[in-house]
Formats: structure tokens, C-alpha cells, sequence
């Protein structure tokens, strides 16, 4: 319980595991190092609720500076990690600093994976990931300003949202034959597609986008059919990619992520990684994922923490998710791997409703629209394996708590 | 400034001031109240804010709205008392509010 604890990495992983291993007993020093000038923050309302105004940067701390002091937590801001040698237990930093390990976490996160198009260099060419994206983002955002947003996937999906919200006009662009292709059904994908399209967003779909026009700021966007669309501000949300490279050079198996056990532990027994930056078993589904979410960071770093100090581990959680698009809620839980049927309980139009990935009579996931106890009750369900009679699950009449009996 | 006192599970209590328009939950946050996990950060998202608000305060707190009600249905050790404090704004009218905290939030 005394030894001592590096973490590479102050986002909501990196700091949630620091206070975890305080929480769990852990007495021995803690260094958490993080390349951003803050302290560890909420990333998920930096495209909602702070992008619309509706959150300051005091709301977006998880916790208060106090909390590191009176828990003899050594942040270490503006700093990156540039080498591990696990035969000594060193991380080096790029401020020449170099710190001893006996537990290493690595918390590195994901990063937004790059357009490399011409013109993507042009200032108003935008990616969201941290608070400085954010705050450029919303720096240029207001009424009447035109937003090309280049991927339709959640990030892409919330700041058009948001940007509508402020009065900007804003096209999303998307390669695929519909939105959310990677991460939804296509119920989902049909409704997120007209409740956008009625509130002013406009779309192409089928479309990448080739070049960015203008002479020193951004002009346009050039879409790979030729379709030319005049803007200001060009965000891309195209996916993220894992900060592997420091694991990797230090010869832990990766695969797309650092791969990593139950016990957030990867390859090297004394190193545990965490968050965006892993490949993480999911038991429920006997595969491995890279999960790009708040609550499987959390669930890991209670692992490393776990693991570390001889505490409890946590219980196996079900993945889930959630987005906020004007006043829609959108809950995700469980993930659609080896699907047969789908079952819709509620109606779109009303703008409630959920979508039931089923195996057999197994609920593998469920999305879930302004419908909090269909989340809920799914998530349990998907939890227990429990096997469920399908026409009931998809009566409405009939409650998420009968369904489960 | 609002006082507001939580008491943890094990008895421990904390009495702290909470400025007026934050949440309940914020307010533990801020102030480094252990036991409320607020994994979505308040967005009402994910049932681990849960607290018991005190049966003398129950009035002034308010109802649950029904997505916070459909939440609270699913979690853990639900009572009639039961809240997100992601939920409650803090105001001045719930100066001296005491809540209790479930043992665990998930």
C-alpha cells in the first residue's frame, strides 16, 4: 500500500484513478502528469451544454484543486511522458524530469484522428478533443456563422446541435450512407437524420470531403463529387485515435490500444492502462474493444486501483453511453455484437422511444430516446443475461419492470 | 451561500456551503464529499448521484421529474425519499437541507 504511483495521463481516467487508489486506501506517493494546463476535466459537455454557454470552466473541473492538496496528489501540469524503462521503473518526462514507479498507470486517452487533405492546416479548420479545441470553437461559433462539419458521428452530431442552438448555419458531411454508421442502427440513424434536418441542419451523405478552400482562413469545403460549400469554420470529427506510441515503444502489446486484462493491467505486470488509450476485455460479449467512454474509464480506473491496493475489484459493468442533442437524450447500453433481431418499443415520431438489439431472446444493447427506464431496465437485463419474451419487450403497455420478471 | 450537510452511509457528516445554482451534487463534489459518484456529470444520464433527501426537506427539494423517476426506478435501495442531487438546484430556500448517502451508488 506504500508504493509508489505514476500516472501518465490527468483526464478523466488519469484522475479518477488517482482519487480511487486515495479512496481504496493506497498511502504511498501519487504523481499524476498530464500535457494540458488544467486539471483533470469533463471533456463530454465541451460539445453540449459548455459549448452552448450553458456551463462555465469552473463546471467542468472534476474536482477542486483542494482536492489534490488535501489528498497528497503531485499534479504535474503541461508536462508529457517521452519514455518508460521498465527495467529501472522510470517514466521520463519532456521537461527533463524523470520519476520512479513501482505502479505505472497509463492514462494517455485517444486523440482526434487528422483529415490529411489539402487546406487542412488553414486557421477555422477545428477538431473537438480538449478544452483549448473547444474554446477556438466556441470563440468562432455565433448566429449566422456557416459550419461545415465533416463526420456524423456523435461529436460531429452534438456540436451541430449546439451550433443551431447559438443560430449558426451548419452542413454535416458524412461518408457513409447514413449517420452514426459505426456506433448505431439504422432506426437510430433515420430518426437523428430527420430531427437534425427539421431543426435546420442540412446534410450530405455519401460524401467525403476532398479540400479545403481559402487563401488564409477557411473558404469552403470541396467535397469529393465537386459540391462546393462556403464557410467559416470546417469541424472535424472523423474518429480518434489511441495515444499507443509511448507503450508501444516500451514494448507492451498493443492491438489499436494498449492491450489490457480485467485488472486494467497490460503486458507488463507493474504498468495498468486505462481509458480511451485501451483495448480492454469485455466479458459480456467474450471479445475484445477499444471503448471510447466516460463510464468504462471510470470501471477501469477503479480496476487499476483495485489491483493495486488489494481492494475489492468493482463489478463487471455493462458499457454504456450517453449524448445530448437539443432536447433529445439519448442513452446507449451494452454493444450490437451478434445481433439476429432488432425490436422498437415506442414510437420515433414521438421522440420516445428505444431500439432492442436482440440475440435470440437476449438484449445484447439498447438504445434508448428519451426513454431513461428502457435504459435502465435494458441495462440490467444485459447485465443479468436474462432472457426476455419479446412481444412483451415490445408492448409499451407493458413496463420495463414486467418485461424483467 | 446555502448550507447543506450530507451524511455518509457510515454516519459521517459533512456540513458545507453551497452556493446558490449549483446542484446538490455539485455542491458534494466541490466541497470533496465522498459517496456521490456522479459518473455523467450531472446530465441525468446514469443514477449514481442517488441521495435520501431528509424527511423534513422533502417539500422543498420537489418532485422528481419523470426521467429522473424512470432513473430512480432502476437503482439500488430506491426509498420514497429517494433523489438525484444532480436534480436539486441549490437555493436559498433549502438553507440547512440534510441528505443521507446510499452505501454504494452502483
Amino acid at each position: 500500500m506504500s508504493g509508489r504511483v505514476v500516472i501518465v495521463g490527468a483526464g478523466h481516467a488519469g484522475g479518477a484513478a488517482a482519487a480511487f487508489l486515495r479512496q481504496y486506501g493506497h498511502e504511498g506517493p501519487i504523481a499524476l502528469i498530464g500535457d494540458e494546463p488544467h486539471l483533470p476535466y469533463q471533456r463530454p459537455p465541451l460539445s453540449k451544454a459548455w459549448l452552448k454557454g450553458e456551463a462555465g470552466e469552473d463546471d467542468l473541473q472534476l474536482r477542486p484543486p483542494s482536492f489534490y492538496e488535501d489528498n497528497h496528489i503531485a499534479v504535474t501540469r503541461g508536462a508529457r511522458a517521452i519514455a518508460i524503462d521498465r527495467q529501472t521503473r522510470q517514466v521520463d518526462l519532456n521537461d527533463g524530469v524523470s520519476q520512479s514507479y513501482d505502479h505505472l498507470i497509463l492514462a494517455m486517452g485517444a486523440r482526434a484522428r487528422p483529415l490529411p487533405i489539402p487546406g487542412a492546416h488553414l486557421p477555422g479548420v477545428l477538431y473537438l478533443r480538449t478544452a483549448a479545441d473547444a474554446e477556438a470553437l466556441k470563440g468562432m461559433l455565433g448566429p449566422g456563422k456557416r459550419v461545415v462539419v465533416i463526420g456524423g458521428g456523435y461529436v460531429g452530431l452534438e456540436v451541430a446541435a449546439s451550433a443551431r442552438a447559438i443560430g449558426a448555419e451548419v452542413w454535416v458531411v458524412e461518408r457513409e450512407a447514413r449517420l452514426l454508421a459505426r456506433v448505431a442502427g439504422e432506426a437510430l440513424s433515420g430518426f437523428f437524420h430527420r430531427y437534425h434536418g427539421e431543426r435546420g441542419v442540412r446534410f450530405v451523405l455519401g460524401a467525403s470531403a476532398a479540400a479545403i478552400d481559402g487563401e488564409d482562413k477557411v473558404e469552403a469545403a470541396v467535397l469529393d463529387h465537386g459540391e462546393r460549400l462556403p464557410c467559416d469554420i470546417v469541424l472535424i470529427g472523423v474518429g480518434a485515435l489511441p495515444n499507443q506510441e509511448l507503450a508501444m515503444d516500451a514494448g507492451l502489446v498493443c492491438n489499436d490500444g494498449v492491450v489490457v486484462d480485467n485488472e486494467a493491467r497490460t503486458s507488463d505486470p507493474n504498468i495498468f492502462a486505462i481509458g480511451d488509450l485501451t483495448r480492454r476485455p469485455l466479458p459480456l460479449y467474450d471479445r475484445s474493444f477499444r471503448l471510447e467512454s466516460v463510464p468504462s474509464a471510470l470501471e477501469q480506473a477503479k480496476q487499476a486501483a483495485a489491483a493495486i491496493t488489494g481492494h475489492k475489484p468493482p463489478a463487471p459493468e455493462v458499457p454504456w453511453f450517453w449524448s445530448d442533442q437539443y432536447d433529445l437524450k439519448l442513452q446507449i447500453a451494452g454493444l450490437p455484437f451478434d445481433v439476429d433481431t432488432k425490436v422498437v418499443r415506442g414510437d420515433p415520431d414521438s421522440a420516445r422511444f428505444a431500439v432492442f438489439h436482440m440475440k435470440g431472446d437476449l438484449i445484447q444493447a439498447v438504445e434508448a430516446v428519451n426513454a431513461p427506464a428502457e435504459f435502465m431496465g435494458g441495462r440490467l437485463l444485459i447485465g443479468q443475461r436474462r432472457p426476455v419474451d419479446i412481444e412483451k419487450l415490445a408492448d409499451p403497455a407493458v413496463s420495463m419492470k414486467e418485461v424483467g420478471a | 451561500m446555502t448550507k447543506i450537510t450530507y451524511i455518509e452511509h457510515d454516519g459521517k457528516e459533512h456540513a458545507v456551503d453551497v452556493k446558490n445554482g449549483l446542484s446538490v451534487m455539485e455542491g458534494a463534489i466541490k466541497n470533496n464529499v465522498p459517496g456521490i459518484d456522479a459518473d455523467c456529470g450531472g446530465a441525468c444520464a446514469c443514477a449514481t448521484c442517488h441521495v435520501y433527501v431528509d424527511d423534513a426537506w422533502t417539500a422543498k427539494t420537489g418532485a422528481a421529474s419523470s426521467m429522473e423517476e424512470s432513473m430512480l426506478d432502476f437503482a439500488q435501495n430506491v426509498q420514497p425519499n429517494s433523489r438525484l442531487s444532480c436534480q436539486i438546484r441549490v437555493t436559498d430556500a433549502l438553507d440547512g437541507l440534510i441528505v443521507r448517502l446510499p452505501e454504494d451508488q452502483h
